[in-house]
């Protein structure tokens, strides 16, 4: 049924239709209105059975989660930025001990400097702790892939992290088709367990495993990644047969097939880029966009075939490995090495920039004439940038570097640090 | 099982007069059916009271249960020694996650159990001191003050013994830990306030709080017991002497426990929201230098010079202890 609605609460309501048997909460921006919304339906009565948790922290959100995933119950819950790391712990806990929680990522930049804004940095920090990495371009999406999330997790017996953009889509009041009680339920069906704490039939699960086996199963982790590259895919063909929409799968492309020039990236950005190109494409130039939709496993075959025709690839991502460069790109050069295909790196978005039409049109503009640098930080203001660093080779005590930017422009009155 | 009428004494590791009860009152321990829910072939040191303490309560447990009890660990000595892949000698239901969420974890199992209807399925969570009185008691608490029906026992052997014998919130002064040795003007763990986890958790109001020690099994037994017969959030503190960390020998478990609570130094009682209940007299007073002599850990307060001001200070604890429960009056 169609709503129009605020993506966080199309999420809840995806995720109740799912049937968690526990949820477990702790509030950062900008996740709030979800784990609020799944609350209210819990303690209405409208959810059940099921039970939601208040928890203290959110290393205790995601260690109830393991807890109740362990004991049988589908289990959920949701956070970001701060909120990922500070359960970084419990995030490779759960994925070494094979129990499929579905955690909603609300995508926010992580600190210092403290920003509630969206950027990639949180799901990128966690992109090798185990977990599947399913990102969502827009809120249809991401009530979708909550619910797939629960299949391929279940299946899999691996947890699924559904990265949505912080404020941009869980924010934003979008038009969505809400899917029916029934059709999840054909969907998705109840809770099998590949292993249980069960008084009946007891077994002993976190074991401290030495030298001579950790390596086998530290492999079979990576083994079902591989393995989730055709799940995926086939649980996005099954959820189109009874929904009725494409939603999910590993990548989505759009006009690709004839393109010199390729923009790569994740998540709601994709919107921005596909009208560039639209726009582009409207002034004869040959443009096409790639979405990776799923991080974790990383489609390296489907992004290598989708790009063996273009004569450049362009990155836009929304985090970056500091000191290196690019995150996604690197992974995206994985994929086509051994091809001369240059892959520019663009860092957009930071701590929620906006990226524009007009910036992404530019950027285009000089890779396709090639006149792009390797690595480029979109928008940045280098100005402001070479005034700090030049302050900081003269100061000793230069102060905090945010505040270092403020003196630097003459906004803060005093001159002593 | 029934708490005795008559108050047995045990003396050395004998368990005096269990031939004396009734079936139904002995401990679950001398059933040649007992449930060794924790069994034989795990690696712990000899003389280990967590080893003890934990055999006994999980036992304890499970016949309050009928068997029907989940168990999560914290990482620790007892977690360790019990599961060196590929074997394990828990024969129940068990999970070990990490090192500070035993708490949460538990609560997540009691959860599922109550989702799922499952009401007759109980959940223990258990940790030793560093995993109960530091880097869980965020978790602890939490599950504390949301009340979730979870019993967690805290073995206490006053330091993180499994990573080599490192100083912990709940190590007493004075004590030689690897991170705090004896050298300089202040030997030993500094004197501080102490951190009484089970006055934090009668704090919390929740419905049972007990200490107990292996020196009296079937009063850690009965505990137990009674914890299982009570729904809600509760709290079984256990004094498990170490013999390694403690540079005691492995044979003075018992001996060391009982003069812990005879000098004070370990009151035993039972509270339940926020107000004792029971306590558990101390029978013949003993000075708090005969608990610390068989300990190496406390070696360097005696000798040719004894340090008689830290001994005076040390007996002074014990003495407040007394005073503020009541351990040696008579009614």
């Amino acid at each position: 049924m169609l709503e129009q609605c605020e993506g966080s609460h199309a999420v809840a309501q995806a995720v109740a239709l799912s049937r968690p048997e526990v949820i477990c909460a702790y509030p950062i921006s900008p996740q709030t209105h979800i784990v609020e919304g799944l609350g209210e339906l819990v303690k209405s009565g409208a959810l059940t059975p099921c039970e939601f948790i208040n928890v203290e922290s959110e290393f205790a959100a995601l260690s109830v989660a393991i807890g109740s995933s362990a004991a049988g119950a589908r289990s959920y819950t949701a956070t970001a930025s701060q909120g990922l790391l500070f359960m970084a712990e419990a995030v490779y806990n759960a994925s070494g001990l094979g129990l499929p929680i579905v955690m909603t990522v609300a995508n926010r930049a992580i600190g210092a400097p403290i920003n509630i804004w969206n950027d990639h940095t949180d799901s990128m920090s966690m992109r090798d702790a185990g977990w599947l990495q399913l990102f969502a371009e827009t809120n249809q999406e991401a009530l979708d892939l909550h619910i797939q999330a629960f299949r391929i997790a279940e299946e899999l017996s691996l947890p699924v992290m559904v990265c949505m953009d912080g404020f941009i889509l869980t924010h934003a009041y979008e038009r969505v088709d809400m899917p029916e009680q029934a059709q999840v339920d054909q969907f998705l069906p109840p809770y099998e367990p590949r292993q249980v704490l069960d008084p009946s039939d007891p077994v002993t699960i976190g074991a401290m495993v030495g030298p001579e086996a950790f390596t086998e199963v530290r492999y079979l982790a990576h083994a079902k990644q591989m393995q989730a590259l055709d799940l995926i895919p086939q649980v996005a063909t099954e959820f189109k047969a009874i929904f009725g929409r494409d939603s999910g799968g590993l990548i989505k492309t759009y006009q690709t097939e004839d393109a010199d020039t390729i923009v790569i990236a994740l998540g709601s950005v994709l919107g921005t880029i596909k009208d560039t190109v639209d726009d582009l494409r409207a002034q004869g130039h040959r443009v096409g966009v790639l979405g990776i939709t799923s991080y974790r496993p990383f489609p390296i075959s489907a992004i290598r075939d989708a790009t063996v025709r273009a004569e450049r690839i362009v990155v836009i991502e929304k985090c970056f490995a500091v000191g290196i460069g690019g995150i996604v790109s690197r992974d995206v050069r994985s994929a086509v090495r051994n091809r001369p295909q240059p892959v520019y790196t663009v860092v957009a978005g930071l701590g929620g920039r906006p990226i524009t039409k007009d910036s992404v049109s530019e950027l285009l503009r000089q890779a396709m004439a090639d006149k792009l640098e390797l690595l480029t930080f979109l928008d940045l203001d280098w100005a402001v940038v070479n005034r700090v660093l030049d302050r900081e080779k003269a100061n000793r005590r230069s102060g905090p570097v945010a505040e270092g930017v403020l003196r630097d422009l003459g906004t803060v009155a005093s001159s002593a640090v | 099982m029934e708490q005795s009428t008559v108050k047995f004494y045990q003396t050395g590791t004998f368990t005096v007069g269990n031939r004396l009860l009734a079936p139904e009152q002995r401990s679950v321990q001398a059933d040649v059916q007992r449930r060794n829910s924790l069994n034989s072939g795990h690696r712990a040191c000899q003389g280990c009271g967590e080893a003890l303490g934990a055999r006994y309560a999980i036992d304890a447990a499970m016949a309050a249960t009928d068997g029907q009890l989940i168990a999560a660990n914290a990482t620790g000595c007892l977690e360790v020694f019990s599961t060196p892949y590929p074997e394990t000698s828990w024969q129940i239901p068990w999970i070990h996650s990490l090192f500070g969420n035993a708490a949460a974890v538990a609560t997540g199992i009691a959860a599922a159990m109550k989702a799922k209807g499952r009401s007759d399925v109980r959940v223990v969570a258990q940790g030793g001191d560093g995993g109960t009185t530091d880097i869980g008691f965020g978790c602890l608490s939490g599950m504390f003050e949301r009340n979730d029906d979870v019993l967690y026992i805290c073995y206490d052997n006053e330091a993180y013994m499994n990573t080599g014998v490192q100083r912990s919130s709940a190590t007493p002064p004075a004590a030689r830990t690897a991170t705090t040795m004896v050298v300089g003007p202040h030997p030993g763990n500094e004197f501080g306030q102490g951190k009484n986890v089970p006055q934090i958790a009668m704090a919390h109001e929740i419905p049972y709080v007990a200490t107990a020690t292996v020196a009296d099994l079937r009063d850690l037994e009965c505990k137990v017991t009674k914890a299982m017969s009570i729904r809600g959030a509760r709290y079984i503190h256990i004094f498990v002497p170490c013999p390694l960390g403690w540079g005691a020998a492995s044979h003075d478990t018992i001996k060391l426990s009982r003069l812990a609570v005879e000098s004070g130094v370990f009151p035993v009682f039972e509270a339940e929201r926020g107000e004792v209940t029971e306590v558990l007299k101390i029978r013949r007073q003993v000075p708090v230098e005969e608990y610390l002599r068989p300990q190496k850990r406390f070696a360097h307060l005696f000798g040719k010079h004894p340090d008689v001001a830290t001994l005076a200070k040390l007996q002074a604890r014990a003495d407040r202890n007394i005073r503020r429960f009541g351990l040696l009056e008579t009614n």
